[in-house]
């Protein structure tokens, strides 16, 4: 069975469906509603056995490199252009197919949004390399 | 864990642990061999006990875990031998039988471990958890911790365990737990309590006692903390019957033979602010200017408390907040603009008090700000739903207008 990451961005990604605030600006029956979805899609995901793990992450990056010999790690962690890619988290899976972590990506990106009406917010889906050759 | 080891008394057979291990490295053996023997010798009883309970549960321990010693004796002779000269002494038997637990815990908190190896090396020779129950409540793989507490060991080898070791240092590790254990499977918060009490037979420190106290005034909230959906709910909106009032006397109690020694410390005083908050019926009833006074004390302790405790001076700034108002709380937190900004803590104390203040377009900022900041995700969760909450209310109430959406994202994944 190959496992897939589902996963979520702070930014970055194709044009978003339609512009929404951040969730603090959202009326708190809808952040609500939001925070209810995602723990049932984890729920689900445990119930069918296809949850491997999931995972927040904060939005503060660093950006470190190798300084060379004698010296100190070279590090960015200043403000990055608007446009550049921040994850913002994820669930891995373990499915049957591409096409049930399709199903499943589409699902979760069905949230509740303000007012209620669903995000369309764009998930990438990435399959997990396997650690070990295939026994044949 | 299979059925028959739920039946178990698996706390009768924790708490034999330092006892039994003590007896062993007193017996002149190789603390990390006698621990990791002994480590054996517990898998063994979970397995065995349950269906063959032993007549001297110690002794059975002792016996098992010496046939281990001598086994890996035998099977790594020739390594043995290479390594004998590089090995610590035998430790001579220099403390009282009673002090198992204080001369475990001086091995496992020894200074020069890093937190993380004490915490994992105490909770397995002196709390009696298996390796795999320490990495279930951390969240790391099994091999992980198990690598995390032999490299400890090996740390320790050479060293001169016979030494007093530094109770600072115990109790500091002692509180890690406590404040780490109340998201894991496995219940760390009251492992550990079971062994700061013990601690307290073994030593007269009031600090060992304050910091019993503190942890038992704590505890006793931890059913209200979260409402059945897993939300965080403060303090100010927890349902106190729910408080475990047999625990908050137990604190009480310890608290108070702890301040008779009249020589208080940050445990025994964070302990009493912890026992003005129990005791109150109602947040409204909440004393704040006696917990004022205690935090006035609390960082007295410090000569820079901006630098060298910055959480004394945010926990006095809320109390400022409760006793001569808002802005006053709010002045007190400007002190730690600059060693405190990018923490979330700082930022959802603000939040608390421009609410108090009638503030909500700030609050919510605030909260904003915190939550972004935030590591923990239900503590994020919280800080959303807080300023989500105060941005409605202002708007309800006109104060501020609502302005263009901004293009964003939603904020997090996960369960």
């Amino acid at each position: 069975m190959p496992k897939y990451l589902l996963l979520k961005h702070y930014r970055g990604g194709p044009e978003p469906h339609h512009p929404f605030p951040p969730m603090d600006q959202w009326a708190p029956e809808d952040v609500e509603a939001h925070m209810a979805f995602l723990k049932h899609v984890g729920e689900l995901l445990e119930e069918n056995g296809e949850y491997v793990d999931a995972q927040a992450l904060t939005p503060v990056r660093t950006w470190v490199r190798y300084g060379g010999p004698d010296a100190a790690p070279v590090t960015t962690d200043g403000p990055l252009p608007e446009t550049s890619d921040l994850v913002a988290g994820w669930y891995m899976i373990d499915v049957e197919s591409h096409e049930r972590a399709v199903e499943l990506a589409a699902y979760v990106s069905s949230e509740p949004g303000p007012g209620g009406q669903p995000l369309y917010e764009w998930i990438d889906v990435r399959e997990v390399m396997s650690g070990a050759p295939a026994d044949d | 864990m299979d059925e028959p080891a739920r039946r178990l008394d698996e706390g009768a057979l924790r708490a034999l642990v330092p006892r039994v291990l003590a007896g062993l490295v007193r017996r002149g053996e190789d603390f990390d061999a006698a621990e990791d023997a002994l480590q054996e010798a517990v898998l063994e009883a979970l397995r065995v006990w349950p269906e063959h309970p032993p007549r001297d549960p110690r002794a059975w321990l002792a016996t098992v875990a010496t046939r281990r010693l001598v086994d890996a004796r035998r099977s790594e002779a020739a390594r043995h031998r290479r390594e004998e000269a590089t090995l610590a002494a035998p430790r001579p038997a220099a403390t009282e039988e009673g002090d198992d637990t204080l001369f475990l815990l001086f091995c496992c908190c020894h200074p020069d471990l890093t937190p993380a190896s004490q915490v994992a090396l105490t909770l397995r020779a002196v709390g009696g958890l298996t390796t795999r129950e320490i990495a279930d409540a951390f969240y790391v793989p099994e091999a992980t911790m198990a690598q995390r507490i032999s490299r400890a060991k090996r740390a320790l080898q050479g060293r001169r365990l016979d030494q007093p070791g530094d109770l600072a240092v115990v109790l500091r590790v002692l509180y890690l737990v406590y404040t780490a254990g109340h998201a894991g499977r496995v219940d760390l918060a009251g492992e550990v309590i079971r062994l700061a009490r013990q601690l307290t037979l073994a030593t007269e420190e009031p600090e060992a006692r304050g910091l019993l106290a503190l942890m038992l005034l704590n505890h006793a909230r931890l059913p209200a903390r979260l409402d059945p959906e897993g939300r965080i709910v403060t303090l100010d909106r927890q349902d106190r019957g729910l408080w475990d009032t047999r625990e908050i006397a137990e604190g009480v109690r310890v608290l108070q033979s702890a301040l008779a020694a009249a020589r208080p410390g940050r445990y025994q005083i964070e302990a009493a602010i912890a026992a003005l908050h129990d005791d109150a019926a109602s947040a409204e009833e909440t004393d704040w200017p006696q917990i004022l006074a205690w935090y006035d004390d609390l960082v007295a302790l410090t000569g820079d408390p901006v630098r060298q405790d910055p959480a004394a001076v945010l926990g006095r700034a809320v109390a400022v907040g409760h006793v001569l108002g808002a802005a006053a709380g709010l002045r007190e937190t400007e002190r730690l603009r600059e060693v405190l900004a990018e923490r979330h803590r700082w930022h959802a104390v603000r939040g608390h008090l421009h609410e108090l203040d009638g503030d909500l377009p700030a609050a919510a900022t605030a909260y904003a700000d915190a939550a972004r900041r935030a590591t923990v995700v239900a503590e994020r969760d919280h800080l959303v739903r807080q300023a989500a909450r105060a941005r409605a209310a202002g708007l309800l109430a006109g104060t501020v207008h609502p302005g263009a959406p901004r293009a964003g994202r939603s904020v997090g994944a996960g369960a």
